[in-house]
């Protein structure tokens, strides 16, 4: 593995401050009521684990992910306006509005979306990493997975499926303490979630530091070059989410000893800082470039928030309907073809 | 062209079989399809000939069945998924009802799921409770997915042709019960002459003319109504007999013509009377066709219970041509 270059990680810095610049900004136009919709998590305090590992990847593989997905989306390079205007269900959103906070996708990044149901996408990934095997391509599918979709069914079944059929998908199990509101430790017999691998015969690259973009890497790379040569991979990055599971939980934040923990986590493991300081130790110093980041970032996301407002809403039937179907609008009780539409 | 005398099972083999011939992109993934050659031996020979690449077992993983489906679907592949019954689709229900229907709809159509789920379905044989089920109505409750339930050899294959080509996701019941039932299918040996063959989706069919009563039934429920059909035109009553084949969409259009002609309708199918196939035509019909309307619209469905497994009490919850006459001359 080549050891990423100043302007690497320099670019790194770039996207975990667009990412918690975006993020916070989301947090404030929800509590402002700016961003409406109910469900919406945050990548805060993840961003190394997102930037870290898909550096690792080549523009023909593949990410898939849950609901917390603006950060994955910012990496590939959405654009942060597309990524704004879904948080505010507008028709210049990525998915037209009808998505959301947790459908971001973006075909020609080969984002292939967030999804809301808990290990939902985790077969997905395991059908995308299928269609490459199929054609003899060697690209990989990242996927994206909480700790707390380790103990769903769907995560048995798509681990499993993707060990028999030597499926090119690295599993990356971002382990932020918490299933919503539940420890992994009362939920999960196996904690060290990483060793669910063994359970299906996949390669473990075990746990990571992922407050550290530059460990994230690391492992990272050598599951990729793992995946594309031989199947399935499994890491496990420790991290911790700044914000409830979604911003509506109240009661996160105000538990003291849960504040407690979130600030030993900010304090100590501050993602953006450790890549600061790992770059400066090894560069000297670019706290100016760091800073010209920080002030694009806000750039960029004020200017994605002026962006969403000023769009319209997608209005009327035909908004409603388009896109049920391939080829043909649903129309329930306006034909005589009840449940898709004459063309 | 020869037409020949073929079960449905048959049918089904062979529509498969030449979309595989015809599109690389076709591969078949399920529980026993490959080595063991379907548990309904609709995969017959397929691993032989296709290799593993696209004949494709899978563990007993139906929640992945039902999602690698649709995430190689949306990379550009064609599965034609099996459960091998439809009882284990309800395992399956989420990567169904919210990714399979709905991925093109929340990115708005940024990605198109062409897939096809296979499912063996039905009651009968003693199979008990949870091996009893015809629940075709389930799915087709949500949009983004179409239903088909073919009722013969010669739909089957039109049917299922159809829907592999189709770049939507359809889920395809199989009667278990149709599977070894013969009836005609030509002999198209040339792609022309198949496509000849080929059913429109949400496209219904008359299967029987009449003046006196609609019947409109799906699947299994086009035999019960036929071999009514044929009992009551003993009677002097002529019942027509609509096959809609698809639940969804529906064909209501076909439905309405007949129902302006005989002013009267008996609903027919397997699955559970409540919120069902039935249920659906009885109030379209109400809501369009009430000018129309001589007499209640009736429906002969299952029996509203498990299914047990004694062969006596067993065969009383199931609906049969007896009691399609019997609700006939209720209102004729």
């Amino acid at each position: 593995m080549p050891s990423p270059s100043k302007d690497m990680l320099l670019d790194w810095y770039r996207q975990m401050a667009l990412i918690r610049e975006f993020e916070e900004t989301c947090h404030q136009l929800y509590l402002q009521k700016r961003i409406t919709g109910v469900y919406l998590h945050l990548y805060s305090g993840h961003e190394a684990s997102g930037v870290g590992s898909m550096a690792a990847l080549r523009k023909s593989d593949h990410v898939i992910t849950a609901y917390r997905d603006h950060g994955i989306a910012l990496i590939l390079g959405m654009d942060a306006n597309a990524v704004m205007a879904e948080m505010m269900g507008k028709k210049t959103g990525g998915s037209g509005g009808k998505g959301g906070s947790m459908h971001l996708a973006s075909a020609a990044h080969n984002f292939w979306g967030g999804y809301a149901i808990v290990g939902g996408h985790l077969p997905l990934a395991a059908g995308i990493a299928l269609e490459a095997r199929y054609r003899g391509k060697d690209d990989v599918t990242m996927t994206y997975v909480g700790d707390g979709a380790t103990n769903n069914g769907y995560f048995h079944e798509s681990l499993n499926m993707s060990a028999i059929w030597d499926l090119p998908v690295i599993w990356i199990i971002e382990n932020n303490g918490y299933g919503m509101g539940t420890e992994v430790e009362r939920a999960s017999g196996q904690t060290e979630l990483h060793r669910k691998a063994a359970a299906y015969g996949i390669k473990d690259f075990g746990r990571v530091d992922a407050q550290d973009a530059l460990a994230v890497y690391e492992v990272a790379s050598q599951a990729v070059a793992y995946a594309r040569a031989h199947g399935p991979a499994v890491i496990e990055h420790i991290t911790y989410r700044y914000r409830g599971h979604g911003v509506s939980d109240k009661q996160y934040d105000s538990r003291d000893d849960m504040s407690a923990e979130l600030r030993q986590w900010m304090d100590e493991r501050e993602p953006l800082k450790i890549l600061r300081d790992r770059i400066q130790a090894q560069f000297g110093d670019v706290s100016e470039t760091l800073s010209a980041h920080e002030e694009s970032a806000r750039q960029i996301v004020a200017q994605s928030v002026e962006f969403a407002e000023a769009s319209d809403l997608p209005r009327g039937r035909d908004a409603l309907l388009s896109n049920t179907y391939v080829g043909s609008p649903l129309v329930y009780k306006t034909s005589d073809s009840i449940g898709a539409g004459s063309d | 062209m020869a037409v020949r005398n073929v079960a449905m099972r048959e049918a089904i083999r062979r529509a498969l079989h030449e979309e595989m011939l015809r599109d690389e992109a076709v591969f078949v993934m399920g529980e026993e399809v490959a080595y063991w050659q379907g548990t309904h031996r609709v995969t017959r020979g397929f691993l032989e000939e296709f290799g593993e690449r696209r004949v494709r077992d899978t563990p007993i993983s139906e929640m992945a069945i039902g999602g690698v489906a649709v995430g190689a679907a949306m990379a550009g592949l064609r599965p034609v998924a099996e459960f091998m019954t439809i009882n284990f689709a309800f395992l399956a229900l989420d990567a169904i009802v919210n990714h399979a229907a709905k991925v093109r709809y929340f990115f708005d159509g940024m990605f198109k799921v062409p897939l096809v789920y296979r499912a063996a379905s039905g009651w009968g044989n003693q199979a008990t409770a949870s091996h009893s089920h015809a629940p075709e109505p389930i799915f087709a409750h949500f949009p983004g997915i179409y239903v088909g339930c073919p009722s013969n050899a010669l739909d089957a294959y039109g049917m299922l042709k159809t829907a592999i080509r189709d770049d939507n996701p359809v889920l395809f019941s199989e009667s278990i019960a149709l599977y070894p039932k013969p009836s005609p299918l030509p002999d198209a040996s040339d792609e022309a002459a198949q496509d000849d063959l080929l059913v429109p989706i949400g496209k219904g069919d008359i299967k029987r003319a009449g003046t006196d009563v609609t019947l409109v039934a799906y699947a299994r429920g086009v035999d019960w109504s036929l071999q009514a059909a044929r009992a009551l035109a003993r009677d002097g009553i002529e019942a027509e007999v609509v096959d809609l084949r698809w639940l969804r969409p529906l064909d209501m259009a076909l439905v309405y013509k007949s129902f302006k002609k005989t002013n009267r309708c008996v609903i027919v199918e397997e699955s559970l009377p409540m919120y069902s196939f039935g249920s659906e035509i009885a109030a379209l019909l109400q809501e369009n066709m009430f000018d129309y309307m001589d007499a209640p619209i009736k429906r002969v469905a299952a029996e509203d219970v498990p299914l047990p497994y004694s062969k006596e009490i067993e065969l009383l919850a199931l609906p049969n041509a007896q009691k399609v006459v019997d609700a006939v001359k209720e209102i004729v």
